[in-house]
């Protein structure tokens, strides 16, 4: 006899179905603090807009910064050359750690939970202790002073933890019988990881490393000491630079330029809108592809 | 010959994943080389047990900067925790699909703001708001606390919203059979049932709260005593590491260095009870 298939708890006609002024009280209170949630976001998001839209103006684009047109062009430079760098040295060294936690080790390998772990505690450390460490390794023991690369150096450290957790994901995320595939075939592990599974997480990994942009973006307190805080586009790896997040904290610091920061404030809001939409579709397309591919 | 590069690919692999390992092992040396031989200069006792920071004439004490990050935290807890659980209880038993939609985005939206436009946002509506308010100078605890309140509170939605989305649905179906309505069986079955995944976020978010600097320096005020009240300035370790490390030297250095160190300790002993919580919750 077939037994019928457990039924699906219509959850709409639930909610709506009262029981009692408890119940009901405990559905507002819910619905409150979602509420509030949600007001605080448009709240935020609608307040930065207001106030710094009217302030984007076309001289706070020019090339050149002065005190007088307050651009923000050469941090917004400088933001994208400390992504590039701070990508080139994370994402090699995340994608391969990921690779070895995920295709190359057993479950319940040792040395597999000591890097989980390590890697765990790297994201836990606030932004501030990556600053101090650059600053003491980076700036003063390499002496290479406030730079570029001291800076990438230090943020890539920083998005280390979240390249390797997505890019874990994204490798699990690979039905077995990809692998089980390849290697009836003959290849060898290696060509197996780059052939076949590499490229089908691509679209995850990818969505992990925007995450890593955007954080890199956003982050001010560990490059004020370790990139410093010069306005003009570095010549070198090896000058001193502003991102834009550090370029809006001196722009409020001083209290001269508020408008501008305003200003510089949507900008950035809007470099994190674009970066989680971009972050999403890629994502989606992970899920798309998988579901195609079997 | 392929032998060989299967095997040297494996050595490349496992150098670079030994990254992390020495990422942390360098991050802990510098700090306790440089912090450590500072704070036994100034006294332990005196770094960690007097209020007193005068850099002018060598007195370190941090005293009240642990306090003060103490209450910011705290008061960021306090705020950003029940909106958060409330929130996550929505997304996860009571909103509809097309409103899940649109929150589960504008939560991450909330995620990815920098700290300094969070902190830029209340330094030019919150801090007048309560300077008009209670008639004080505005910067202070109070303001961090929303502040702080209002950063942890996507870590909190999408760790609780995680964990009440792995409770078995058997849990729920059980209660409503039984005749409860669907808040009990939320509240009373689901809720309990995530209840070391919540803690697993709100520890998140504590160590968020503790470490969070650029907001934290715009809005709290920046003094250096220990507050009497909520509306007082205040100053966190945090904030005292980026506020004097552009002029400091020699022993004040230290002093900074030895701060980021307490610091360090605070977000090792969160680090480890989210990864004892995580551990027995998989157990």
């Amino acid at each position: 006899m077939k037994l019928p298939k457990a039924h699906k708890i219509p959850m709409k006609n639930d909610t709506r179905r009262t029981k009692g002024a408890a119940a009901i009280a405990m559905r507002w209170i819910i619905r409150t603090g979602a509420f509030i949630s949600i007001a605080i976001l448009l709240f935020i998001t609608g307040y930065i807009l207001v106030t710094g839209v009217p302030y984007l103006t076309p001289s706070l684009f020019a090339w050149e910064f002065n005190s007088i047109n307050v651009s923000l062009m050469p941090a917004l430079i400088n933001t994208i050359l400390m992504v590039l760098l701070a990508l080139l040295i994370s994402i090699p060294f995340g994608l391969a750690s990921a690779i070895f936690l995920v295709e190359y080790t057993k479950r319940g390998n040792r040395l597999v939970k000591v890097i989980r772990l390590m890697a765990e505690t790297l994201a836990g450390i606030p932004s501030i202790i990556y600053g101090l460490f650059g600053l003491m390794l980076f700036v003063t023991a390499f002496g290479w002073g406030f730079s570029l690369l001291a800076g990438s150096l230090t943020v890539s450290i920083m998005i280390l933890p979240l390249i390797i957790r997505t890019s874990e994901e994204a490798l699990k995320a690979v039905p077995d019988g990809y692998r089980e595939g390849s290697l009836a075939l003959g290849a060898g592990l290696l060509r197996t990881v780059w052939k076949v599974i590499l490229p089908s997480a691509l679209p995850g990994i990818l969505a992990g490393v925007i995450l890593g942009i955007g954080r890199i973006v956003g982050e001010t307190a560990a490059l004020i000491y370790t990139a410093g805080s010069v306005t003009e586009v570095p010549s070198s790896v090896f000058d001193s630079t502003r991102t834009l997040s550090v370029h809006m904290y001196e722009l409020s610091r001083e209290a001269l330029y508020m408008n501008e920061a305003a200003a510089t404030a949507v900008v950035l809001l809007l470099i994190v809108l674009l970066i989680n939409t971009l972050s999403a579709i890629v994502a989606r397309r992970m899920t798309r592809g998988m579901t195609d591919g079997n | 010959m392929t032998q060989l590069k299967e095997r040297l690919a494996q050595i490349i692999f496992g150098i670079a994943a030994s990254v992390s390992i020495i990422a942390v092992a360098l991050i802990c040396f510098f700090l306790f080389a440089n912090g450590v031989p500072a704070m036994l200069e100034i006294g332990v006792f005196d770094f960690l047990g007097s209020s007193k920071w005068r850099p002018g004439s060598e007195q370190f004490g941090i005293l009240a900067f642990i306090i003060s990050s103490l209450y910011v935290t705290a008061g960021a807890l306090i705020i950003g925790v029940p909106i958060g659980l409330l929130c996550a209880i929505y997304m996860a038993r009571f909103a509809p699909k097309k409103l899940l939609r649109i929150m589960l985005p504008g939560i991450e939206l909330l995620a990815g703001i920098p700290s300094v436009v969070y902190g830029f946002f209340g330094l030019v509506l919150l801090v007048p708001l309560i300077r008009v308010i209670f008639n004080v100078q505005g910067m202070g605890i109070l303001a961090a606390s929303i502040i702080l309140g209002i950063m942890i509170l996507p870590t909190i939605v999408t760790v609780a919203y995680a964990a009440m989305k792995a409770v078995p649905q058997n849990y729920y179906e059980g209660g409503l059979a039984l005749g409860a309505s669907h808040e009990f069986c939320v509240m009373r079955l689901i809720v309990p049932a995530a209840a070391s995944g919540i803690m697993a976020g709100v520890i998140l978010g504590m160590g968020r709260a503790v470490g969070e600097t650029m907001a934290v320096i715009m809005i709290v005020g920046n003094k250096t005593m220990i507050p009497s009240s909520i509306l007082d300035g205040a100053r966190t370790l945090t904030s005292n590491i980026v506020l004097e490390m552009s002029y400091a030297a020699d022993l004040h250095y230290g002093a900074l260095i030895a701060t980021g160190v307490v610091l360090f300790v605070f977000i090792l002993i969160i680090n480890l009870a989210f990864a004892f919580l995580n551990r027995t919750r998989k157990a």
